[in-house]
C-alpha cells in the first residue's frame, strides 16, 4: 500500500471572514425548531483577551445519536431540518452562538459515550485548529461513565469540556491558554 | 432504522470504526515563535489523545445547495472581470491511501491582484478592486477534482517582523468526510522570492511538507489567449487500515 503524505496546515489568518462564515452556518437547526438549544460562548487568549478572529465549527449526533453519513455502520439517518453542523465566527466581544439540537449517546469503542459536541476552533495566530468537545452539565451519570472525560484524569481540566446551563440553552467558553485552559484534544 | 444491539445487561457493545492515520509530523506547531500571535493563542498543556468515535469518522454531507451559480469562477461574479492576471486552478483531492474524495466542499479566498482583500480590517495604501471578492467554492467530482478560474493574488504586507510580506497564496478550506479529515491551509505558487522571511510557510517543519503547500504551473491545462493554468493536489488523512484488512490483503497477495 503505498503512501501519500498530507498537506500541511495553515492558519485561517485575520481574513477568515470573506470566505468561511455562512449566513446559515449558526443555525444547525432553523430558528423555532422544538427543542433548540443555543451553544453560545466566548473565546479568551493567554492574556485573558477576548478573541475577535476566531472561527468555531461544530459537528454531532442527532437526538438519536444517530449520523447521516455513510460511514456509520448504522446506517446514515437524516433528519429533516438538521445539519448536525455549525459554523460561527466569533464577534467584537469574542462571541459565537450554534443553534443545534442536543445530541444522543453515540456508540464509541468502550461502550455508550455521554452525549457530545465536536467542536473546531481556528483563528488568525492558529498554525492549525484546535479540537475540543461540548459535554452537558445534566448528564452527570452518563459524563462520569464517558470513557473521553475520564481519560482526562485532573478533575479541573475534565470540567472544562462541560456546559454550563443558558436561559436559551448553554454556555462554552474556550480558553486558548493559561488559566481555565480548555482541554484540547489530539485527533 | 436499525436498533443498536445490546448485551444482556442492556447496554451496547462497544462500537469500534476504522480511525484515521494520525499525520503529526506534516503540520505547524502550534507555538511557533516566528509567528507572533501563536504566543498567547497556543494550548499549554499537551493535547490528550482523542480515540476516533463515529463522531470523528463522520462529517457533514455538504451538496450542491451550498454553491452558488458562479462560485467556481471569481472572475464572472460582478459585472466586469477582475484586474490581474486570469489563472486556472485545478487539482485532485485525494486521502492518504491515494483514494480520491469525491463529492466533498472545497472553499477558498484570497486577495486582489493588488495583494488587498476585501475585508474592514485590510487597510494597507494597495487598491480594492470593484470586480472582485475573492471567494470561492465547489464540490469536488467523482474523481475528488476540483477547478476554478480566478486571478493571481498579490503579496501584501503585514506586522509581524520589520519588512514583512507574505508570499502570494490562496486559502483553501476542505472538509473530506470525516471530522478528523478538516482541514483549512494555504496555497502557494512556485518561484515566489518571500518565502524565506514567512513564518507561515517556515512553520511547517519538514521542508518537503512545505513543498506540498505549493502548486505547479501546468502547461498543458493553460487556454491558448485566455489562461495560465496551475495545478495542486491536496491529499487529506488516510483511513488507517485493520489488522484483518491487512490479513486479507496478504492472503490476496500469496494466491
Ligand atoms: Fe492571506
Amino acid at each position: 500500500m503505498s503512501t501519500y503524505p498530507t498537506t500541511p496546515s495553515q492558519t485561517v489568518g485575520p481574513y477568515l471572514h470573506i470566505g468561511l462564515p455562512w449566513p446559515d452556518g449558526p443555525y444547525a437547526v432553523a430558528e423555532g425548531t422544538p427543542g433548540a438549544v443555543w451553544i453560545r460562548g466566548t473565546v479568551y487568549d493567554g492574556a485573558g483577551e477576548v478573541v475577535t478572529d476566531a472561527l468555531i465549527e461544530t459537528w454531532q449526533a442527532d437526538p438519536e445519536g444517530r449520523f447521516d453519513h455513510p460511514d456509520d455502520p448504522r446506517g446514515a439517518v437524516s433528519r429533516p431540518g438538521f445539519r448536525g453542523f455549525g459554523r460561527c465566527p466569533t464577534d467584537a466581544a469574542g462571541e459565537y452562538g450554534v443553534l443545534t439540537l442536543k445530541p444522543g449517546s453515540v456508540p464509541g469503542p468502550e461502550g455508550v459515550q455521554a452525549p457530545h459536541i465536536d467542536v473546531s476552533v481556528f483563528a488568525r495566530g492558529m498554525l492549525n485548529r484546535v479540537v475540543t468537545r461540548v459535554y452537558f452539565p445534566e448528564e452527570e451519570a452518563a459524563n462520569a461513565a464517558d470513557p473521553v472525560l475520564n481519560g482526562i484524569t485532573d478533575p479541573e481540566v475534565r470540567a472544562t469540556l462541560v456546559a454550563r446551563p443558558a436561559p436559551d440553552g448553554y454556555r462554552f467558553d474556550v480558553r486558548l491558554q493559561g488559566d481555565g485552559e480548555t482541554a484540547f484534544f489530539d485527533i | 432504522m436499525t436498533a443498536m444491539p445490546t448485551t444482556p445487561d442492556g447496554t451496547p457493545p462497544g462500537l469500534i470504526v476504522p480511525g484515521y492515520i494520525r499525520d503529526h509530523d506534516t503540520h505547524p506547531p502550534l507555538d511557533h515563535s516566528g509567528y507572533k500571535s501563536t504566543a498567547l493563542r497556543h494550548p499549554k498543556r499537551p493535547l490528550t489523545l482523542l480515540p476516533h468515535t463515529l463522531t470523528e469518522t463522520t462529517s457533514p454531507v455538504l451538496g450542491q445547495d451550498r454553491l452558488g451559480e458562479l462560485d467556481h469562477d471569481l472572475t464572472r461574479q460582478h459585472e466586469e472581470e477582475p484586474q490581474g492576471q486570469r489563472i486556472i486552478l485545478h487539482g485532485q483531492v485525494r486521502d492518504s491511501d491515494g483514494t480520491p474524495v469525491p463529492h466533498t466542499l472545497v472553499e477558498i479566498w484570497q486577495a486582489n491582484a493588488a495583494g488587498r482583500y476585501r475585508h474592514a480590517a485590510d487597510n494597507w495604501p494597495a487598491p480594492l478592486d470593484p470586480h472582485f471578492t475573492g471567494v470561492g467554492r465547489v464540490l469536488t467530482d467523482a474523481q475528488g477534482r476540483y477547478r476554478f478560474v480566478t486571478i493571481r493574488p498579490g503579496a501584501y504586507p503585514w506586522k509581524n517582523h520589520r519588512n514583512a510580506w507574505r508570499p502570494a497564496h490562496i486559502h483553501f478550506s476542505l472538509f473530506g468526510r470525516a471530522f478528523t479529515q478538516r482541514l483549512v491551509t494555504q496555497m502557494y505558487f512556485p518561484d515566489d522570492p518571500l518565502f524565506f522571511q514567512d513564518p507561515m510557510w517556515n512553520s511547517v517543519p519538514d521542508p518537503k511538507a512545505r513543498e506540498r503547500m505549493l502548486a505547479r504551473f501546468d502547461y498543458d491545462t493553460t487556454e491558448p489567449e485566455w489562461a495560465l493554468a496551475y495545478r495542486w493536489d491536496i491529499v487529506l488523512r488516510g483511513r488507517e487500515q485493520t489488522p484483518f484488512e491487512s490479513d486479507e490483503e496478504i492472503m490476496e497477495d500469496d494466491e
